[in-house]
């Protein structure tokens, strides 16, 4: 505040100037502490993206293994016997298991020997990441060998985003989660935009001030703050065991995170339609508009851009929610990416808990990656929210 | 409704197409009347104001007005065909309900166009219908509530005819799986909550005594001393850490946080657990850090500074203003930042789930695992136990008691926190 206290020596009140000193340190003291109080919470923020990227940034790398494949009948029927005995502990076993198929894909490989790069099993991936690998003794130097002649080397993980849930950690990727999460958010934003909106409209624009009036936005209120755990419990006794949608599907998650979703677009809409000034309403209703067509052409136009970067913000959070949708069942084992809105579908959240709970260690790294990706679409979707508001939002 | 095949279903009336073709009919039909429907009655309009009459409302009102003759019937014939279907009070086939809806879209063209004359007040009609469309989206606010509530209690009635609630309340012994005693049939499963509201106790507390220092040191360092650039990066970069999903806490807390808690516990010579209430409770203050301080920041701003000059002008040092003036006049918003962070923390299930245990044990050593009453909720749905089965409805008497108490906790917080607002704005 002021200068140093104890600077002041022409008066001779040396306890007065003892009590000051120590006033002053008590002041130093606590501004201490707020200020490592916010430097502890900023730096939690810091060690957990460290500590997320540092186990998840191997997952976007992934081995691969040159070895010369054998097409024949024998191979066919026994796809292990394709690869050279000293190499096949390294190759995927999807790699093996895929063998028939691709033989049918391509007839003219029958009865031919193919130099390849494939999928090395998770052990092979997770040793040239340097993590803990099942991989230990002879078969990890023969590893190291393979790699100094350039029979092993690490890649791009275009699996991880082309492939579906495998119980293979290597050949396990977030295609089918991602999709899922698209078909899920897609029935979210059909529900609670449109609901959400016109009920905020309403209350903002039409809704004469009463009991009745007062009870929706208590109730509003109030569903804002309720834990999401009991959205699944409406969901699944409603949705599910009432109505019947289909458990696991992502109508069924859509729907319940449109719910939770709600209250956030209505908020958000009835600030965005606040910040319009009355001017513009009454300028329309002055010219003979109806209160509908003032709103429709002139206060929703203008508040456009609140309301999209609201439900924006809102659908960044049905994306990462993951509780509601553990009871209605999206955390099934999902290979194949959802072809309908009724299929069974998983989300990246749910992905990222299945793969959370696997005791194989390669699963570690691919749930920090998945967890990278998951991170890295909120961020832009927040960034999307934030550009939008800076953007087009008008101040009267 | 694939997947949902009644057994008692006639033959004879199974329809041959599936939901979703049924609904993309049914769209497709209404789409396609409804846009006629506006370019007849928009060129009916246009064809009266061309032999000189004036009419009530502009053309496209005319058209909108049909529109709306269209719609409402076929929405409402297909909804109700669609609820009775699923009740399953009546069996119709898709197919019918979509045809019945369209005939009744027919219908209501017909029956429009009939009406339309010049003075027909088509705008005011269209306000009203606007109106009522808007009041049907609010309440759909309150049915979600009220479903909430409904479907909750319901199943909860359902499970206090199975166990009583004095056992339920006051037990010690939460047991709900007979899968490994039921052969023998001596024992029974046991329902007594006790221990799971003490682990939910326990580790919400963990998390507040982690998140109201920090939080709210945080939110005075930023509204009384940081510089404006200062508050500018370090709201934003606080309010990130409310914005990371619960399920990424939760890996972090399992993944980072327990063994190092086992580690640091080994170093002092205890024993902890790997799903220890701690880890969970630490990462879950962290998660709640910006609950507390971006309201609390709010509250502490928008005390006003007359306050501040006033106790300045006795001479009192910053930290002696903030302390006797500011948090004192700030306190009913910052016990209500603290109940609604607490009501957060009760009802928070991923980081539990993933770091805290899943057996009910009921004791003070936070080095131990504790079960929660929301990780008890996710286990009971998502076992393989019958619908019916109390293992399964305990559930929803847990969330029974989750609602109330977050309830409960929220409305006290509102009311304080406009008690707060009366008293300085």
């Amino acid at each position: 505040m002021a200068e140093d206290p104890t600077e002041n020596k022409h008066r001779g009140n040396f306890a007065a100037n003892a009590r000051l000193r120590r006033r002053y340190r008590a002041e130093r003291r606590f501004r201490l502490y707020c200020m490592s109080a916010l430097i502890l919470a900023v730096s939690f923020l810091v060690v957990f993206f460290a500590d997320m990227i540092s186990t998840g940034y191997s997952a976007f790398t992934q081995a691969e293994i040159r070895v010369e494949v054998t097409y024949n009948e024998d191979t066919v029927a026994v796809p292990q016997r394709a690869v050279a005995d000293d190499v096949q502990p390294f190759v995927s076993r999807g790699v093996l298991r895929g063998l028939p198929r691709e033989v049918e894909d391509h007839p003219d490989w029958m009865g031919t020997t193919r130099t390849q790069w494939v999928l090395a099993t998770a052990a092979v991936d997770q040793y040239l990441s340097g993590n803990t690998s099942a991989l230990t003794g002879e078969r990890a130097q023969r590893v190291h060998e393979l790699e100094e002649s350039g029979r092993v080397r690490a890649v791009f993980n275009h699996w991880l985003f082309t492939q579906g849930d495998s119980k293979l950690p290597e050949m396990s990727g977030l295609k089918s989660a991602l999709v899922g999460s698209l078909y899920v958010l897609t029935i979210t934003l059909a529900f609670a935009f449109p609901v959400g909106v016109l009920t905020a409209i309403y209350l903002e624009e039409f809704a004469p001030d009463n009991r009745f009036t007062q009870t929706i936005e208590i109730n509003i209120n109030n569903l804002a703050a309720v834990p999401s755990i009991l959205f699944g419990l409406l969901g699944l006794a409603i949705f599910i065991n009432f109505f019947g949608v289909p458990r696991s599907s992502a109508l069924a998650g859509g729907l319940t995170l449109g719910l939770m979703t709600l209250p956030v677009i209505i908020i958000t809409t009835r600030t965005a339609l606040r910040a319009v000034p009355d001017a513009i309403r009454e300028g329309a209703l002055a010219v003979g508009a109806t209160r509908w067509q003032t709103v429709r052409d002139h206060v929703l136009p203008v508040s456009l851009p609140g309301i999209l970067t609201g439900t924006i913000i809102g659908l960044a959070q049905a994306m990462g929610e993951t509780a509601p949708l553990l009871l209605i069942g999206m955390i099934a084992y999902i290979p194949d990416a959802p072809a309908s809105f009724t299929d069974a579908a998983t989300v990246l959240p749910a992905q990222i808990f299945t793969w959370a709970g696997m005791p194989e260690h390669a699963y570690v790294e691919r749930t920090a990656g998945a967890i990278l990706v998951l991170l890295s679409v909120l961020i832009l979707l927040n960034a999307a929210a934030v550009y939008l508001r800076r953007r087009f939002e008008r101040r009267w | 409704m694939s997947g949902y095949h009644r057994p008692f279903r006639l033959q004879g009336l199974r329809s041959d197409v599936d939901t979703g073709t049924a609904i993309f009919l049914f769209l497709a039909g209404a789409a396609a009347l409804a846009y006629s429907a506006f370019h007849i009655g928009r060129r009916w309009a246009v064809g009266v104001q061309g032999q000189g009459v004036v009419t009530h409302s502009r053309p496209h009102q005319y058209g909108w007005y049909l529109v709306a003759w269209v719609l409402l019937p076929a929405g409402a014939v297909g909804f109700v065909g669609a609820l009775l279907r699923i009740t399953a009070w009546i069996r119709f086939t898709e197919l019918a309900i979509v045809g019945s809806a369209l005939a009744a879209a027919g219908a209501g063209f017909w029956l429009g166009h009939r009406l339309l004359k010049p003075e027909l007040r088509a705008r005011r009609t269209l306000e009203a219908i606007m109106r009522r469309l808007l009041l049907a989206a609010a309440l759909v606010s309150i049915l979600t509530t009220s479903g909430i509530v409904l479907s909750i209690l319901f199943e909860s009635i359902r499970f206090f005819q199975l166990v009583s609630f004095l056992e339920f309340i006051t037990g010690t012994d939460w047991a709900p799986d007979t899968a490994f005693t039921g052969a023998s049939g001596g024992a029974e499963p046991h329902f007594g909550s006790v221990p799971l509201f003490a682990g939910t106790f326990m580790i919400t507390l963990i998390a507040m005594l982690v998140a109201l220092p920090v939080g709210l040191l945080s939110a005075i360092y930023m509204a009384e001393y940081a510089s404006r650039r200062v508050r500018e990066v370090a709201k934003p970069v606080l309010e990130v850490l409310a914005g990371i999903p619960t399920v990424v806490y939760g890996f972090f807390a399992a993944l980072t946080v327990a063994p190092l808690v086992v580690d640091i516990a080994g170093a002092l010579g205890l024993d902890a657990s790997y799903n220890s209430a701690l880890a969970a409770g630490l990462v879950m203050g962290i998660m709640i850090i910006p609950f507390i301080s971006s309201l609390s920041d709010d509250v502490i701003n928008s005390v006003p500074d007359a306050l501040r000059e006033g106790s300045y002008a006795l001479g009192t040092t910053r930290s002696e203003t903030i302390r006797q003036i500011v948090l004192p006049a700030a306190l009913p918003g910052i016990i209500s930042a603290f109940l609604l962070a607490v009501s957060r923390a009760l009802g928070e299930t991923m980081i539990v789930v993933m770091a805290a245990g899943l057996r009910p044990n009921l004791t003070w050593n936070p080095l131990e695992d504790m079960t929660t009453v929301t990780v008890r909720i996710v286990a009971a749905l998502t076992g393989d136990q019958a619908f019916d089965s109390a293992a399964t409805l305990s559930a929803f008497a847990l969330g029974l008691i989750l609602f109330i108490v977050t309830l409960t906790l929220n409305l006290v917080s509102v009311i304080l926190v406009r008690r707060f607002r009366q008293k300085y704005a």
